[in-house]
């Protein structure tokens, strides 16, 4: 467990971060602090740091010290990792807090009722064994991406398709197409979950061609849902945590 | 156009279609998949597949190998669904792989809690299917449903605390809307039992102790004046058998703990030691055979139960072939449990032959004791969890053996604490340092070899054997073009001539064999596939 302990203090940011150095953190927040501070780095009540506010100490250095060294007294424990890349760590929160705030609240039973029914995600999205494969299987989402993160998904799913969640299309020498995500990938061979839901390996030198599909396959639900119902979908798919 | 064609196979053979209890019942008619663990619910190892024969074995080559990223023992047997492979990365990551390429589609790791604390190694030894649903259950005693098209858990139960010993190293078994499963654990002073569940939500449907508790019949085989039937161990480690006419579903108990000293247990022990016959949907008990009452050795019989319809003296009969790792070779009648043949198909001293019941008769005075005792075979047993194969064709039966070895067993007085080992003495080698404890071989053939043995079903008579210099851990697949392939600890993998043990084929896959071989058919093409050292290694005939 590496929990930091949050509080009502001010934030001082003193370092000059760089989109690189959030981003950086980002991966190392995923890596080191998403399994217990959560996603938006609020799902300990009394150790919120996903709003900028510290109840132990307020500086960047403050930060990176008790990332670094834990503290003692509360589950949070020392991380082995540089100071440079504490740093990063805290830059993402510090991207966090700033972009902190701006969702509205939802209902999570109406938000499924909307995923299940109106908002037809299930035709490509699967939840704890039910609903389609063909997208990404979303069961444990709410425990991997922030809210924020849902929400741009939902009106602007161009804005980020992360790797594994890519789509192919490969054509065969006879002109058959396939359509799926990539899966894996080598210099010989590919091999993708197709839009029918099955495990495919295709050797490169028998298909005419294969590449990437540009955008994403999920439609923009800006005009399709108000932003109520906006908001219930994104409360209802963080809290998808897994089994 | 040849192309065209060649394509549109391409893309027409990859097709996976649900694996259905009725694909399942009848896996041994499609044998370019392989669908449970031993490939069939008779738990045969034999596949009907005949592309690849005694002829031109000559010509395999190695097509992929899959190495795992781990160190552990590579005991999974894979599965293969419609061309796309699943096994099991020690300790608990299921990985599906292209058939054709070992290239990897997903990867589910699961990690085990470090209370999980198994005797002899975090391994697995496979996964079940039924629907798109894959089976696995875990080193620290939890069972898991896995979607195999994305490798997404869909539910996760505990069967056992892992605190207080259990484990599970098995591949799971599928009959009807049930899993079922066994625990491992019985160094630990476990008390072991078989348990199915729901397929869909795993609930647990029934639960049967491999030791009765009280009021069951069969208690009155453990001291009535102690608890040690609480933790008498008679674990499952290894999948059992079904056959869908009788509703029954077959499985090799462990022995009883503590493993080398009976004296805190005066008794037969049931169900230690033992085969018990179970109702698929109840689990209620139908029959019991004891191999060893009362075991002092450490006998698990925790075999694969081979079912076979053979012609015993002169009528069909449903009979199950079971090598024992006692030594002896036994025939019973499925049905009843009925004793039909005992005989040793290693050199054996415990007992001296059977009486009319079939229970092993005893050889006074040996037992294990504070100095040691020298009992044949030795701790490792005749044969142990290593799959055996029958083959309908040549009509044989195929053992992995431990010849010439034996062990000195020695006594020890121990208490039990929860989770802590619970032996009560051990084995200790019968030569200066023991055999094979390096990598290098020293040992004598009188000190113990491995040997693939070939034995006449009807009369337990030995008809064949193949030696190897070092003892095996390998599993044996025979074909229906009379091949038979096995492997060992020297790392060879290789085939014999299943009608007289000559060798065909060898390829020297460089670590341990401890897993049996399976094949499968993929676009017209037969493959054999063997897990060795830390990699999956498949060959196919030259192209």
């Amino acid at each position: 467990m590496f929990i930091l302990v949050a509080g009502p203090g001010t934030v001082l940011a003193q370092h000059e971060f760089t989109p690189a150095d959030i981003e950086a953190g980002r991966q190392q927040y995923a890596n080191t602090c998403l399994r217990c501070h959560g996603p938006d780095g609020d799902l300990i009540k009394e150790a919120d740091i996903g709003h900028g506010k510290f109840r132990r100490g307020s500086t960047d250095d403050d930060l990176a010290r008790m990332i670094r060294n834990g503290i003692e007294g509360t589950p949070m424990a020392a991380i082995n990792i540089s100071e440079p890349n504490a740093l990063t760590i805290v830059a993402y929160l510090r991207s966090m807090a700033t972009a902190a705030g701006t969702i509205a609240s939802g209902d999570a039973a109406r938000g499924k009722t909307i995923f299940e029914g109106k908002g037809g995600c299930a035709s490509c999205h699967r939840v704890l064994g039910n609903g389609s494969r063909v997208g990404p299987d979303l069961s444990q989402i709410g425990g991997a991406r922030r809210t924020l993160e849902l929400q741009r998904s939902l009106v602007d799913p161009d804005a980020e398709i992360v790797p594994a969640n890519r789509m192919l299309k490969v054509v065969a020498r006879d002109g058959a197409t396939v359509t799926g995500r990539l899966l894996n990938q080598d210099a010989f061979t590919l091999q993708m979950l197709d839009s029918r839901e099955q495990l495919r390996s295709f050797s490169k030198s028998n298909l005419r061609e294969f590449s990437f599909v540009a955008n994403s396959t999920m439609p923009s639900y800006k005009d399709k849902l108000s932003s109520q119902e906006l908001a219930d979908v994104v409360s209802y798919l963080a809290s998808l945590k897994g089994l | 156009m040849k192309r065209a064609l060649f394509l549109i196979v391409l893309i027409a053979t990859s097709l996976q279609a649900q694996v259905s209890n009725d694909r399942l019942l009848k896996s041994n008619q499609e044998p370019q998949n392989w669908l449970t663990y031993s490939g069939h619910y008779n738990a045969q190892r034999y596949s009907a597949l005949s592309q690849i024969t005694p002829e031109n074995v000559k010509n395999l080559e190695q097509q992929w190998i899959f190495q795992a990223r781990s160190l552990e023992k590579f005991e999974a047997t894979p599965l293969v669904v419609d061309g796309i492979m699943y096994t099991v990365q020690a300790p608990n990551d299921v990985v599906a792989l292209d058939a054709a390429t070992g290239r990897t589609f997903w990867t589910y790791s699961w990690t085990p809690e470090s209370a999980a604390r198994p005797c002899c190694g975090r391994v697995n030894r496979g996964v079940a299917v039924l629907g798109d649903t894959l089976f696995m259950a875990t080193i620290d005693a939890r069972l898991i449903a896995i979607d195999a098209k994305n490798g997404r858990p869909l539910w996760n139960i505990q069967i056992a605390p892992p605190e207080k010993g259990y484990a599970m190293t098995l591949a799971p078994l599928v009959m009807k809307d049930k899993v079922i499963v066994g625990t491992a654990g019985g160094e630990y002073g476990i008390r072991g039992f078989i348990a199915a569940y729901d397929v869909k939500t795993g609930k647990e449907a029934w639960k049967f102790y491999t030791i009765p508790g009280p009021g069951e019949p069969g208690h009155e085989t453990w001291p009535a004046d102690s608890n040690a039937w609480e933790h008498g161990g008679a674990s499952v480690w290894v999948t059992g058998s079904y056959d869908p006419d009788l509703n029954l579903t077959y499985w090799g108990i462990g022995n009883p703990g503590p493993d080398w000293n009976g004296d805190p247990r005066p008794g037969d022990n049931l169900y230690s030691c033992s085969v018990v016959a179970l109702d698929v949907d109840t689990g209620k008990l139908k029959w019991y055979y004891q191999f060893s009452p009362h075991d002092e050795f450490d006998y698990d019989s925790t075999q694969v139960p081979v079912l076979a319809d053979i012609q015993w003296q002169g009528s069909p009969r449903k009979v199950m072939l079971w090598a024992n790792r006692n030594g002896f070779f036994y025939v019973l009648d499925r049905a009843t449990g009925q004793f039909l043949l005992g005989k040793p198909f290693v050199e054996v001293n415990w007992a001296s032959g059977f009486d009319a019941k079939g229970r092993p008769q005893r050889v006074p005075g040996m037992t294990p004791n504070n100095q040691g005792t020298l009992i044949l075979p030795g701790n490792q047993g005749g044969t142990n969890w290593y799959n055996p194969s029958f083959s309908p064709r040549t009509g044989l039966f195929y053992i992995p053996t431990w010849a010439n070895y034996s062990s000195l067993y020695v006594k020890q007085e121990q208490e039990f604490v929860e989770g802590r080992t619970y032996g009560g003495g051990g084995p200790r080698n019968t030569v200066p340092q023991g055999i094979r404890t390096t990598a290098n071989n020293f040992a004598k053939e009188d000190e113990g070899y491995g040997a693939i043995r070939a034995l006449d079903p009807h009369t337990g008579e030995m008809k064949w054997q193949f030696k190897m210099t070092d003892v095996t851990d390998a599993g044996i697949l025979t074909t229906a073009s009379n091949l038979l392939f096995s492997g060992g600890r020297e790392g060879y993998f290789y085939a014999l001539d299943a009608r007289d043990g000559k060798l065909l084929w060898r390829a020297n896959v460089g670590g341990r064999v401890i897993s049996g071989p399976m094949t499968f058919s993929l676009n017209g093409r037969q493959y054999v596939a063997i897990a060795a050292g830390n990699s999956l290694f498949t060959f196919a005939l030259r192209q």
